[in-house]
């Protein structure tokens, strides 16, 4: 065998001369991690198509993972971590942090590389330079908009790191908590740590979306390998073999059992040193497969022609989701015009760049297991039940996030390497590859949806009813969310006094799909922007001031006939944009005249979300602390996936307790340290665990004025001083200083003399049988405006220009809620325009296009403040509400630009060219 | 035997392939994505250690283009105008961390009917020199690459590097892809022209080929000859000069699309040759 072969490799390494042994043909991104301790470097592919690896060789940029180690010999490599000298930061770093260039960082080693070759060639770049130089590197978070904006910057300004005062905090652009470490490589991500003797975890998974199996001989595995040490099967699941995310639907199997239900779901674990474990193929467990047709797509899951994807659901129908208000039929026989159509959405993939991986390790009787996830408390009591455990024998320390937007809700790694830990105790790890990723882990979910919407003479809307059908996949996962969720948000922001909605989560052979940046809601705007805009025209009306004559005030009552009271900032969002609608139409206009072939348009799509669960208790708690030597710690359980929830949360309690936000340190999501903050899903971490957090600060002053015998209005200070045992906090109020010693306070285990804690549970009413009463306790709201450019004889499109006004209720950092408008857009503009997951066809993320930064428009962000008094400091949510108008805004920039609609996203150039021509005929 | 071997001139890399077959790594840019999630186990011939084969020649002849060239080196060199579809078309190539490592060589030798130099290469009427220890030959591109991942060469020979005559003194080139996003495309089609005009813009020699349209790139010879003496902006594209190609669907598009976006490609790389 080739591969132990090791031959003497000399070259450059950040500036120091390297000799290493190794096998000459392994990637030089997995020597770096691996052998040389560098896990600054990123891998999200092995395929050169991510970036993520890229490092400078000789001064180019290069992809670490498609450069054989051996290449090296006598050359010069620079990485992440030579960047800068000593703990600087390089002008291109500070620039990245300033503006917020990073939320996630797992893109950001790659992107400063790539950046940097360009730098050191060209100080001051063109626009276009800096996009040709990163344009081989994908970010799925930013939208590379403040990315750009960053390298263009790099060396031209002096810094603009913000440290806000004590009180100021809230609303300023505070640069992120944990920026610096993501700019200089430090970031540990899941890949980037395991202990030194974990064995390796890898699953075998089915070729075929249905098959029968079987393994005749997994223990030859063992003799032929020395190196393998356990093939785990279905059998070896000590407690329950089935995982979900509901607590009373465990259908998906860890390891399956005789019989597969989608392309990519696992039946073995093979687990054992690297190298055996890499090289075990399906002959040599004697694996055999059986393929059985597979149901795939909405018409073959309800026709019942094959057996049932799962048997106990014998009409594939896993979910149904409802609502009425009123009478839509009275609805629409009053209308004076009404308008319908059908839409389809393509399965779309999260397209994080870091792949999910994690290690599990045996301590006494309990386990630990180091993984990115958005939900650290569910992973908790899942991988307890799997393993037949109690949930405190199990601790979750969740690793750096590097993207999840929905797809690391469900669990991935957590079981294997959990089981394959607790049997063999022994530390164990797991790192999917990106096909594996993509094939096994959740999708947006494909949906097919039929709208049909009434308005009256003068353009009010009268009825709206929608059904839609969404293709779950082979199991559960956030299925019956999504059927749950669209119903209620399916009339889009708008005021609809009859309204109908029916909706079904169906179950194929396909990847599971699940949780995604919406639930459902793009989807269904698609459909109910397309009928807002064709109503518009058909009385005659501009499509803005119909949307702003229908939007949603205060007073309205929803579809779910809940009162909205409070922050309802629909029609501000709508009116910002409506000197741009008319400029923009009207510079379209002007274009269009003159071009022959190439078509622009102005489309406009709003949207409104939710924050939290629907009609269920979602409370999140929040601990902060002082020690005795003046060191305060917020003890946060919510998740940071790169939205930037750490950076926040620390604004947040700085403000209610009266401290400056730069003497905080935080905890984030470890089960045994935090308290449950839910999951980051729903946009409701700034919402509910903000206002915890702003109740565990406040929390905590109240204490600490007691505690001192002041009252309010007072000012806390802490003077640390060289010598420990003396910090004091300080409070002063009109009658002087008051000083607690906090060395004097008796400390608690965890060594915090003083704490507090604030909980939230954002207050909803369950619905009745029609589904009416107040599923959420507020609403985020949005519009977008896009224009687009059309190539009319080839069918492509370009979106030249964004303008996303968004109803924040309060914004803690403007930079960072820009920073999830810019990301929301560039996965808008993918669903609109490019991503559609195929099974089999499109596990690579060569064949699934994402946007790159050359797709990327000029966006323009407007931020509206209708504060909502529940939220911390005013604010509500922001993550989901940041895609769900773009899509919607693009396709009605195509119907302006050349008159066709598209009814089946993305809107991809072969299909924009048939609509076209269809037209013509 | 070694299983690795990088060696730092030709000699011992043709011995080498002598003693049995290896496969070659130069940009490893096809290589590795080839082989993501399993454990490496080719005989390989490293050629990336051989200095000689880095080099864009002009001899009295033509350009001679090294084995190890990669699209970065395509892209700076300093070539005539002919060679500016070969030029935008190594500008297309994944990102600029592709273009540094990624060879003209390697990608001929992959024979992707979307492979990106092989329109240009084409027209610029490119030959590949094929070595071993016992003979050095000469194929046009056209007959080195058989079909979708087939090439003319023996398990015992490399590439040595691709040759192209010394174009008409005032041909022009150009190229048009079409793909779905902005960088790190595959194109749906792609289109390679090399002209040469007279001074009212009429084609005196035009030389083009369509890829992604077949497996592999063709050559339209029909319409390179009924060409000649038609105005550049009035070329009309008929059925039977597109009669060679067979598109098929794939991920990235329908083949009827395919079929009915090239005459349009076609008119907007022969207009274009006068941009460059
Ligand atoms: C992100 C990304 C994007 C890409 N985008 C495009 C694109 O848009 N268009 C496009 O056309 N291609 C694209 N490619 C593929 C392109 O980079 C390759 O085809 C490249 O040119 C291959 O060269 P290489 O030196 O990397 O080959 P390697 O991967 O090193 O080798 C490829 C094959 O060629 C053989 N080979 C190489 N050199 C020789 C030689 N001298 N003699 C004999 N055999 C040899 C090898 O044995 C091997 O089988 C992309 C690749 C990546 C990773
Ligand atoms: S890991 Fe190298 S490009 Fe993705
Ligand atoms: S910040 Fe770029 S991928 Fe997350």
């Amino acid at each position: 065998m080739s591969t132990s072969e090791k031959t003497i490799v000399s070259f450059i390494l950040n500036d120091a001369p390297q000799t290493i042994s190794v096998n000459p043909l392994r990637r030089f991104s997995d020597v770096l991690r691996e052998d040389l301790g560098l896990t600054g470097t990123k891998v999200g592919c092995d395929a050169g198509d991510c970036g993520a690896c890229t490092i400078l060789i000789d001064g180019e940029q290069r992809y670490a993972c498609l450069t054989a180690v051996g290449q090296l010999e006598g050359h010069n490599a620079r990485t992440v971590e030579g960047l800068a000298e000593s703990s600087n930061l390089t002008t291109l770093q500070q620039a990245f942090l300033d503006e917020g260039a990073a939320q996630c960082g797992i893109c950001t080693p790659g992107m400063l590389m790539a950046a940097q070759s360009l730098l050191d060639q060209t100080a001051n770049p063109t626009e276009s330079q800096v996009l040709d130089a990163i344009g081989g590197v994908l970010c799925r978070c930013t939208g590379y908009t403040k990315i750009v904006q960053a390298v263009l910057k790099a060396g031209q300004t002096s810094s603009t790191e913000q440290t806000p005062p004590s009180g100021s905090a809230v609303g300023s652009r505070m640069v992120k908590v944990d920026g610096r470490k993501k700019l200089t490589g430090e970031e540990i991500f899941s890949a980037d740590h395991a202990p030194e003797d974990s064995l390796w975890l890898r699953s075998i998974r089915s070729p075929h979306p249905r098959a029968k199996f079987t393994i005749a001989h997994p223990e030859k595995v063992l003799q032929k390998y020395p190196g393998m040490v356990k093939v785990l099967t279905a059998d070896d699941v000590t407690g329950n073999n089935g995982f979900g995310i509901f607590p009373h639907i465990k259908d998906q199997p860890v390891l399956a059992k005789d019989h597969v239900r989608f392309r990519g779901e696992a039946v073995v674990a093979l687990v054992g040193e690297r190298e055996s474990v890499e090289s075990v193929s399906e002959e040599d467990l004697g694996l055999t497969w059986e393929p059985l047709e597979a149901i795939r797509g909405w018409d073959a899951s309800l026709s019942g022609n094959l057996e049932p994807v799962q048997a106990e659901i014998p009409d594939n129908i896993l979910a149904k989701g409802f609502l009425k208000k009123n009478d839509v039929e009275k609805g629409f026989s009053e209308s004076f015009v009404v308008a319908e159509g059908s839409w389809t959405t393509s399965a779309v993939e999260h397209g994080y760049i870091e792949p999910e991986a994690g290690y599990a390790r045996k301590v006494g009787q309990r386990l630990e297991i180091f993984v990115c996830t958005q939900a650290p408390y569910l992973d908790q009591t899942e991988v307890a039940q799997v393993l037949g455990l109690a949930a405190e024998q199990i601790r979750i320390i969740p690793s750096a996030v590097g993207g999840a937007f929905g797809g690391k809700l469900d669990i991935s790694v957590q079981p294997l390497v959990a089981l394959a830990a607790w049997i063999l105790d022994r530390p164990v790890r797991c790192i999917y590859t990106r096909p594996e990723s993509l094939a096994s882990t959740t999708k947006r979910h494909p949906a097919r949806m039929n709208a049909k919407a009434g308005c009256s003479r003068d353009g009010k809307l009268t009825a709206f009813e929608f059904h839609g059908d969404f293709n779950t996949g082979a199991y559960a996962s956030w299925g019956p969310t999504v059927a749950d969720r669209v119903p209620i948000h399916c009339t889009g922001p708008y005021f609809v006094p009859n309204v109908l909605s029916q909706t079904k989560a169906l179950l194929t052979n396909e990847t599971p799909s699940g949780a995604f940046r919406g639930f459902g809601t793009p989807q269904a705007a698609i459909a109910c922007e397309a009928l807002m805009d064709e109503l518009a025209e058909k009385i005659g009306m501009d499509a803005l001031d119909f949307r702003i004559k229908n939007a949603l005030r205060k007073g309205d009552r929803t579809s779910t006939n809940q009162l909205l009271e409070n922050s309802v900032g629909q029609v501000e969002c709508l009116e910002s944009l409506k000197s741009r609608w008319q400029k923009w139409r009207k510079e379209a206009a002007v274009f269009n005249q003159k071009a022959t072939h190439i078509k622009r348009g102005v489309g406009c799509g709003s949207a409104w979300y939710g924050c939290g669960n629907t009609s269920l208790s979602n409370p999140s708690t929040i601990r902060v602390g002082i020690n005795g030597k003046g060191k305060v710690t917020l003890y946060n359980g919510a998740m940071d996936i790169g939205q930037g929830s750490n950076t926040i949360m620390v604004q947040i309690c700085a403000d209610a307790l009266g401290l400056p936000a730069s003497q905080f340190e935080y905890v984030m999501g470890d089960t045994d340290l935090t308290a449950d903050a839910g999951k980051t899903s729903a946009s409701r971490q700034a919402f509910v665990s903000g206002k915890a957090t702003q109740l565990s600060g406040e929390h905590l002053r109240a204490q600490i004025i007691h505690l001192a015998e002041a009252t309010e209005p007072a000012t806390l200070r802490i003077e640390q001083t060289e010598m420990s045992a003396t910090e004091k906090l300080i409070v002063e109020d009109e009658n002087g200083e008051h000083v607690i010693i906090l060395a004097d306070i008796l400390p608690q285990p965890n060594g915090d003399v003083l704490t507090g804690e604030g909980t939230f549970d954002p207050p909803t009413t369950t619905l009745d049988e029609n589904r009416q009463g107040s599923p959420y306790a507020t609403y985020g709201f949005a519009a977008h405006l896009a224009e687009v450019e059309v190539d009319t004889l080839l069918g492509t499109t370009k979106v030249l220009r964004i303008a996303a006004a968004h109803d924040v209720g309060r914004t803690i950092n403007p930079t960072q809620v820009e920073g999830q408008v810019h990301g929301g857009i560039a996965q808008g503009l993918g669903m609109a325009l490019m991503e559609e997951y195929i099974q089999a066809v499109s596990e690579n993320l060569h064949d699934y296009l994402m946007p790159t930064v050359g797709d990327m428009p000029e966006i323009e962000v407007i931020l509206i403040e209708d504060p909502e008094p529940l939220g911390p400091y005013g604010a509500k949510g922001i993550g989901e509400h940041a895609l769900i108008p773009t899509a919607p805004a693009i396709l009605g920039a195509i119907k302006h630009a050349t008159g066709v609609s598209i009814h089946h996203v993305p809107a991809t150039p072969d299909r924009v060219f048939t609509a076209l021509r269809e037209a013509e005929k | 035997m070694f299983p690795y071997f990088r060696p730092d001139n030709l000699e011992d890399a043709l011995a080498a392939l002598d003693e049995h077959p290896r496969i070659m790594l130069a940009g490893g840019t096809d290589f590795f994505p080839a082989r993501v999630g399993k454990s490496i186990t080719d005989n390989v011939l490293d050629l990336t250690g051989i200095p000689q084969l880095r080099a864009i020649q002009q001899t009295v002849e033509g350009f001679q283009l090294g084995a190890l060239t990669t699209w970065t080196d395509i892209v700076e060199a300093k070539l005539p105008p002919a060679f500016d579809g070969l030029k935008q078309a190594a500008k297309t190539i994944g990102g600029v961390q592709t273009q540094n490592a990624g060879t003209l060589c390697g990608n001929i030798c992959n024979t992707s009917p979307a492979a990106d130099s092989v329109p240009n290469l084409l027209a610029l009427e490119a030959e590949v020199q094929l070595q071993s220890v016992r003979e050095t030959r000469v194929l046009p591109l056209e007959e080195f690459i058989l079909g979708n991942r087939k090439t003319a060469k023996k398990e015992d020979e490399l590439i040595s590097g691709i040759f192209i005559p010394h174009p008409a003194e005032k041909a022009l080139g150009n190229f048009e892809k079409l793909g779905t996003r902005a960088y790190l495309v595959i194109s749906i089609v792609m289109v390679g022209v090399v002209a040469e005009l007279n001074g009212l813009d009429e084609i005196l020699n035009l030389k083009i080929a369509i890829g992604a349209c077949s497996p592999v790139a063709q050559r339209l010879r029909l319409l390179e000859q009924e060409a000649v003496g038609q105005k550049l902006n009035s070329i009309e594209i008929l059925p039977k000069h597109l009669e060679l190609l067979e598109p098929i669907d794939d991920i990235r598009a329908s083949a009827d699309y395919r079929k009915k976006v090239v005459p349009e490609l076609i008119q907007r790389a022969i207009k274009g040759v006068l941009k460059s």
